[in-house]
């Protein structure tokens, strides 16, 4: 690594703790329905929406009605971007003419962007016409992201009222947040991105003759719109097959370096919007800082691996898979952010990466996508966490575990753990699956241990809705779009039912005032103790998966080993 | 019911807002304000479009530098990457045989060090760059195919100087050289 490789480095995370309170406090304002400045701009289409819906901003629901909300929306927007996949052919804008997209590929792209997994078994520019990457996909970037926004809502206000079965309106935690977070954010950021080079049109390709004389076809597209709401709501879903390494993507190292930070912006941010709506920015900070450290520990493993010199290609620089614009050190800051936070995009060829960068990539996704993660999802699941550490913490120094003055009970426990085992259970078992049968062989690019990674991969980047892949794996088969699309299934709702109950039960008990005797959850202490229960949990789960895969991978390339 | 109904108006009010003003807004201001990115940045010779200034092209002929290897021989439709393993066999195989390629084609000795990304391909095998050293590697090769004087191969190099593009804003990712506007300004001093 070069000065200038860590100056490239410490720039990035100094202006993601930077933004951290601004973007942190101007979201808490829009949430909890003060004044902001976003107000006299979007406040028209605000209350035009709720007029049109019939719905009122003031009632608030259970969390019953909050998740059943949730869940038919859902549902609509599946069932919409299902369709309009299967008679493409006949919509317009599609230029190129793409003929309609088979079943179980609609299937498990509709799935993928309800979640906001954004897992892509097809390639976008030879599938989807402009009309399904618009008003399918550009659509869910958003409402995705923001239903991830509105649970996080309800778990905030689950845990900050008491005795109240009210846990918010979804429609309003919807809509405020696509209006005055999302919008406004991918609006300008999109017009930095053309800026940049990323192209904005509705033209067809362009077929041209190169300067060798050869044929050249150059797509097009409406790319810079869904680019902007891709990163910012933690999708990922390239509007080009290689994602974000493809030049109109990501042309340039500054839209690089934009991109990287729009990851993990609004996670991030979200953390100091929690603390000041519990009324305690200090815990806020706190969980910044557990998702920083393993973030940036993740990272630090990856440089080393990437940096490090390997029998087989001695100290030959590994740019397989790499745009010489980025180089290493910024295609190892992507891959370990896109993973932490349950991006997707990559700028780099992930299955190309050396065992143990790859292995950073997966654990991140294991881990439960809590390290910034999704947008809200990221820190909903990291709660879910803390109910655990607050629990065992209780049972160790014997009293009733509380936080933020709410007693943690066995029903929290038994959510929380449900929460936990459910994407774990769709990694191991999926894969287990996949790795035994035929269907599932047949898709390997990569012989031996880096295989069965990238089985173990794709299963992980479901559970854990985070649509990055070792893209070797051929997905776009009967086989992976089922079992990929019901992982990812799983991998959402199953997380987000069991934590909406947590809050609604939450929300109905009494506060607790703080003694001498209440177990602190905002110093170092804790964040030892988090960081551990993340780390056991994570480990006992799936050590022995990863140790098939690229530890094993690693170990053998170390000797000089290839398969 | 009337939840389905809400979820049916919102998911259309989202649908027309996000789905179709949203990307219409943005492209009416891009193509407004920067309409040439907008539309690919396309390049133009003789008043025929050659290319993308960002979409690299493959080059095999003596006369031309060449880009990096592509998985997808530089046909965007679609991009990709190998996605090979660095224990993969097949990749290692493909790295010994574009090194004695690339030594043969410049004529250049074994001892010679060969920048990575000459050996292996890009993510999105369209990368248009190659670093200033793997330029200047060809140079010789180039010259002799074209039959340049002395005055000539040093213009060449001192072209490689001029467009070799420093990380961006001082610190932000490689130096790195546009393959295709090289081989455009190479025609250009005939």
């Amino acid at each position: 690594m070069t000065v200038q490789d860590v100056m490239q480095v410490i720039l990035f995370f100094a202006l993601l703790i930077g933004l951290t309170p601004i973007l942190g406090k101007y979201m808490g304002n829009v949430f909890t329905g003060e004044k902001h400045f976003m107000q006299p701009v979007f406040g028209w289409s605000e209350r035009w929406a709720y007029r049109f819906t019939g719905v009122n901003p003031e009632e608030e629901t259970n969390w019953k009605a909050y998740t059943f909300g949730l869940l038919m929306f859902n549902l609509v927007g599946f069932v919409f971007v299902f369709i309009i996949q299967l008679v493409q052919a006949y919509l317009p804008l599609n230029p190129a003419h793409l003929p309609n997209v088979t079943w179980h590929s609609a299937f498990n792209t509709s799935v993928s962007f309800v979640t906001n997994t954004n897992w892509q078994g097809y390639a976008g520019e030879t599938t989807l016409s402009y009309f399904v990457q618009m008003l399918g996909l550009t659509v869910q970037n958003f409402v995705s992201a923001a239903t991830g926004i509105a649970v996080l809502l309800a778990v905030i206000r689950g845990i900050s009222r008491k005795t109240t079965d009210k846990l918010g309106n979804f429609w309003t935690d919807l809509t405020r947040s696509t209006l005055y977070v999302l919008l406004p954010l991918s609006i300008l950021f999109a017009i930095i991105l053309v800026g940049q080079g990323v192209v904005q049109n509705f033209k067809t390709c362009e077929t041209v003759q190169t300067l060798q004389g050869a044929q050249q076809i150059i797509p097009m597209g409406p790319a810079a719109s869904q680019i902007a709401i891709k990163q910012l709501g933690t999708n990922g879903g390239g509007f080009f097959n290689a994602n974000s390494s493809h030049p109109f993507e990501n042309p340039t190292p500054f839209s690089n370096f934009l991109e990287m930070l729009f990851i993990l912006l609004i996670p991030a941010a979200l953390t100091y919007t929690y603390g000041k709506m519990v009324g305690s920015t200090r815990q806020g900070w706190t969980i910044f800082s557990v998702m920083m450290i393993l973030l940036i520990t993740g990272l630090s493993i990856s440089l080393y691996a990437e940096y490090s010199s390997n029998p087989i290609f001695g100290h030959l620089p590994l740019m397989e898979g790499k745009e010489t614009r980025f180089g290493i050190t910024n295609s190892v800051l992507w891959s370990t952010s896109t993973t932490a936070a349950s991006n997707g995009s990559v700028n780099a060829m992930h299955d190309s990466l050396s065992p143990l960068a790859g292995m950073v990539a997966v654990i991140n996704i294991m881990l439960g996508e809590v390290i910034f993660g999704g947008v809200g999802a990221g820190l909903y699941g990291m709660v879910i966490f803390i109910i655990l550490t607050v629990f065992i913490a209780g049972l160790m120094v014997g009293r009733t575990p509380e936080y933020l003055g709410k007693k943690i009970e066995a029903f929290e426990v038994q959510m929380a753990i449900i929460a936990i085992l459910a994407p774990s259970f769709v990694i191991l078992i999926f894969t287990a699956w996949a790795s035994v049968s035929s269907a599932g062989l047949s898709s390997l690019n990569n012989p031996g241990a880096h295989g069965f990674s990238e089985i173990l991969y794709a299963y992980s980047s479901a559970a854990g809705n985070n649509g990055s892949a070792f893209a070797g794996l051929n997905a776009n088969t009967l086989f992976y779009n089922l079992t990929l699309g019901f992982g990812m299934l799983i991998g959402r709702f199953g997380v987000i039912v069991p934590v909406l109950a947590i809050a609604g039960n939450m929300a109905r008990k009494k506060v607790t005032p703080l003694s001498a005797g209440t177990f602190r959850t905002d110093n170092w202490l804790f964040m030892g103790l988090l960081i551990a229960v993340i780390l056991i949990v994570g480990g006992l789960t799936f050590f022995p998966a990863l140790s098939l895969g690229p530890i094993v991978e690693h170990l053998l390339m170390g000797s000089g080993i290839t398969f | 019911m009337k939840t389905l109904v809400i979820a049916l108006k919102i998911f259309l009010f989202f649908t027309v807002l996000t789905g179709i003003i949203y990307p219409l807004l943005v492209t009416g201001i891009a193509q407004v304000i920067f309409p040439a990115k907008a539309n690919g940045s396309l390049i133009r010779k003789d008043n025929k479009i050659i290319g993308s200034e960002l979409i690299g092209q493959q080059f095999d002929s003596t006369i031309y530098f060449t880009s990096r290897p592509s998985a997808v021989s530089y046909n965007p439709l679609p991009s990709g990457g190998s996605n090979y393993g660095l224990t993969n066999p097949k990749l290692i195989n493909l790295v010994t045989e574009r090194e004695q390629q690339f030594m043969a084609f410049n004529g250049l000795d074994s001892t010679t060090v060969i920048p990575s990304e000459m050996l292996f391909a890009s993510a999105s095998g369209l990368d248009p760059h190659i670093s200033p050293q793997a330029a200047l590697l060809q140079v010789e090769r180039i010259a002799k195919a074209r039959n340049f004087n002395n005055e000539q191969k040093l213009q060449v190099v001192h072209q490689i100087t001029t467009l070799t593009e420093a990380p961006q804003y001082i610190c932000l990712g490689e130096e790195r050289i546009n393959v295709l506007l090289l081989n455009l300004e190479l025609d250009r001093l005939e």
